[in-house]
């Protein structure tokens, strides 16, 4: 790895005791919430409140500890997020509200991030930097050199461009389009390029889609910066991705990060959406703070109980609320609008 | 005059420097060759990108959202064809957003026959451009509209792409582009890189004006009564041609229509020209299966069909896998002067 990369000082040999109690109890606040939203999603998709379901639930350990380290803005001077379905620890963590999300599910006109339009937990908030979130895999990885190429032209900014996705995704040729382009000597690009690796895509397991000892190691080949840390650890989360942001901000290089983390209700509800043994961060995140006295169980259960509460008013209120008109589908086709000889009628 | 590859060039010389085009990339599109066409040369803000197609559409499309108004380079058409769901996500990303993303970029590239190019540099993306909806389509066949369209292009807050006839790029205009000085060999001095080592070579940049050819504005090449021509690109000044020719023969009077803007078309101008004539033919080099004209010619019999005179008409690319190096067969495969010849005869001769 590159001398460069600063490995932070430990105060304590304890990481745990290394960060503030403070931010500890953000960022578990913020797991629970998004856990629970997902919860709340998987339930209205297999009661007929929206369609498909998929989301996050067992990435919040590493997705938490990076939203709260984004520089948030909007512009060139902050930085970008081009994100995938598994991402709403992220957006939670930089301040979303869990009514958009849940608006999104239920398809409202009111949902902020697509009018109704997209699947769920596709966010798309340009006031944050939160690129439109595709369905199709992998293309963030291209699109995330187009913002990566705008910071390394603006001179004296620190901002980074934030690309994620999944393990299997990484076979495409964004991702090789990415590694290439962030790492030419003639422009290299401030981006963290991080993959989330939960053994599967979809029902392949990895065995079935890569060889590769660790995805992180594609950043030997480009004398870059890479690693690959348990992405069910929040704090060791949260150290990793510090270490890389700080790297990047400073050095104007792209980083390659893989976290390795559970999936604990299966690829989508396509695949029944079911709770599956595996780790779960959340449980290992209170048991190390109990353990520490970080925290209490009577704090745990508020926390589970208020974050239980923010979404059933949340629930409440988008159940109100009305969904968009057919008539809607002509908004955004072009930014001007549309003329009269557009055709509208779909045929003869 | 300017050849349509100079009008660009300078086309995009005026957008870096007076419209907030801060990105300027692709293919061998930097110094020191300025693109395969010359389109790019001596350009401030053009850079040489891998050669990743995947990677230049992806990465317009992020620098459109931060508001770089990039102007990138697919070489050829013909390599278009792996970035077409990049192409949709530029198309629909203001779509998708609820309209917060607005995607102002410019993908350009050379299209079509003409140059003996084989089936990797003959290709046509015309009709299938013209389903991505969300993205506009241009394809102009003058210096001056290549000009023109290229400012608005780079102005407009949707993606455009920007398709250069690759056999007219070296064509010269007969219109003055605004600013162009009327020697062409000054201009020539001033604006093309030297041949052999360009490395201390700088442009001279004539004081160019802002100029702009509205997109879904089609032009009236040549008014007529007889019957309508409705094209674009390379077959558009062959169309102009034969229209004369027809006129100075006593044939028939053409009214030819160069559509300059595929998306979003220029319906009024379509329609008022075959309420004139009665007769209408749609020719370009896309394939006949299936064709961006034959959407035309149900859209005409859909809305008017009691005002044709007579069966409204294609003439096309032969559905075939590619085009063939051996001039017979690129001849047979898109539409030559003849074909369009042919064509307007049997129109003509149509009993009403
Ligand atoms: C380009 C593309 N191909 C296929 C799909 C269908 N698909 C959706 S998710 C997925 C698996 C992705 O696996 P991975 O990259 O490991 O991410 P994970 O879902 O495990 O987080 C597939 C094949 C798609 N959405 N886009
Ligand atoms: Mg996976």
């Amino acid at each position: 790895m590159s001398k460069k990369v600063h490995t932070l000082t430990p105060k304590s040999n304890d990481p745990y005791l290394r960060l503030d109690a403070q931010l500890l109890k953000r960022m578990h606040n913020i797991m629970v919430r998004g856990r629970l939203l997902e919860e709340r999603l998987i339930k209205m998709s297999k009661g007929g409140e929206g369609f498909f379901w998929i989301g996050g639930p067992g990435e919040e350990g590493f997705n938490v500890p990076l939203g709260f380290q984004v520089k948030k803005g909007e512009g060139v001077q902050f930085d970008y997020l081009h994100l995938h379905y598994r991402s709403s620890g992220i957006a939670l963590a930089m301040g979303a509200e869990v009514i958009d999300t849940i608006r999104q599910m239920r398809t409202t006109a009111t949902d902020p991030y697509s009018r109704g339009r997209n699947f769920v937990n596709h966010y798309a908030v340009p006031e944050w930097n939160i690129m439109p979130v595709s369905p199709t895999i992998e293309t963030q990885y291209s699109t995330a050199i187009g913002t990566g190429i705008a910071q390394a032209h603006t001179k004296g900014t620190d901002s980074l461009t934030i690309v994620n996705g999944g393990d299997a995704g990484t076979a495409e040729g964004d991702f090789h389009s990415c590694l290439v382009w962030a790492n030419r000597p003639a422009l290299p690009l401030p981006i963290l390029m991080i993959v989330v690796n939960n053994g599967f895509g979809i029902s392949t397991p990895a065995a079935e889609q890569h060889g590769e000892k660790n995805i992180a190691d594609w950043a030997k080949t480009f004398d870059m910066p890479g690693k690959t840390i348990n992405g069910n650890d929040p704090v060791e989360s949260y150290f990793a991705i510090q270490e890389a942001m700080a790297y990047i901000r400073k050095e104007r290089r792209p980083y390659l990060l893989e976290a390795k983390t559970s999936r604990l209700y299966g690829h989508s509800s396509s695949s029944g959406a079911n709770r599956i043994p595996e780790p779960d961060c959340i449980k290992i995140f209170e048991e190390q703070m109990l353990k520490r006295n970080l925290i209490d169980e009577k704090e745990i259960e508020e926390v589970w109980t208020s974050n239980r509460n923010l979404i059933d008013d949340a629930y409440q209120q988008v159940k109100q609320e009305p969904y968009p008109e057919g008539d809607d589908i002509w908004y955004g086709v072009f930014a001007e609008g549309l003329d009269d000889t557009y055709p509208k009628k779909g045929g003869s | 005059m300017a050849n349509m590859a100079q009008a660009i060039r300078m086309a995009l010389h005026y957008g870096e420097e007076n419209l907030g085009v801060k990105e300027i990339f692709g293919e061998d599109v930097g110094a020191p060759l300025g693109g395969v066409f010359t389109v790019s040369q001596g350009l401030k803000k053009a850079w040489n990108s891998p050669l990743d197609e995947r990677g230049i559409v992806g990465a317009a499309l992020g620098l459109a959202w931060a508001g770089f108004r990039p102007v990138a380079e697919v070489q050829f058409v013909d390599y278009i064809f792996n970035t077409i769901d990049l192409l949709k996500l530029c198309g629909n990303s203001l779509w998708a957003s609820g309209g917060k993303f607005k995607t102002p970029m410019v993908i350009m590239t050379p299209t079509g026959s003409g140059i003996h190019g084989s089936l990797y540099h003959s290709h046509s993306f015309d009709s299938i451009a013209t389903k991505i909806h969300g993205m506009k389509v241009v394809c102009p066949s003058t210096p001056l509209d290549a000009y023109g369209l290229m400012l608005s292009a780079i102005k407009d807050d949707n993606p455009v792409l920007f398709l250069k006839p690759k056999a007219l790029l070296r064509a010269k205009g007969v219109e003055l582009i605004p600013g162009e000085p009327a020697d062409e060999k000054a201009l020539k001095d001033m604006i093309d890189a030297p041949i052999g080592d360009r490395s201390n070579w700088k442009p001279k940049w004539p004081k160019l004006e802002d100029f702009s050819i509205p997109i879904g504005q089609a032009k009236i090449s040549r008014e007529g009564r007889d019957a309508t021509i409705i094209t674009h690109g390379r077959l558009a000044p062959i169309c102009l041609d034969v229209a004369n020719e027809f006129a100075e023969a006593g044939h028939g009077d053409l009214e030819v229509i160069d559509l300059r803007t595929l998306i979003p078309y220029d319906w009024n101008a379509i329609t008022t020209s075959i309420r004139k004539t009665g007769r209408v033919i749609f020719i370009n080099e896309e394939t006949e299966i299936t064709n961006f004209g034959e959407h035309l010619i149900r859209r005409v019999v859909d809305e008017m069909f009691y005002e044709l005179a007579v069966r409204p008409r294609l003439l096309a690319g032969k559905a075939v896998p590619g085009i063939g190096l051996s001039p017979n067969l690129e001849y047979a495969s898109v539409p030559q002067k003849v074909d369009v010849e042919n064509a307007i005869r049997e129109l003509l001769a149509d009993p009403a």
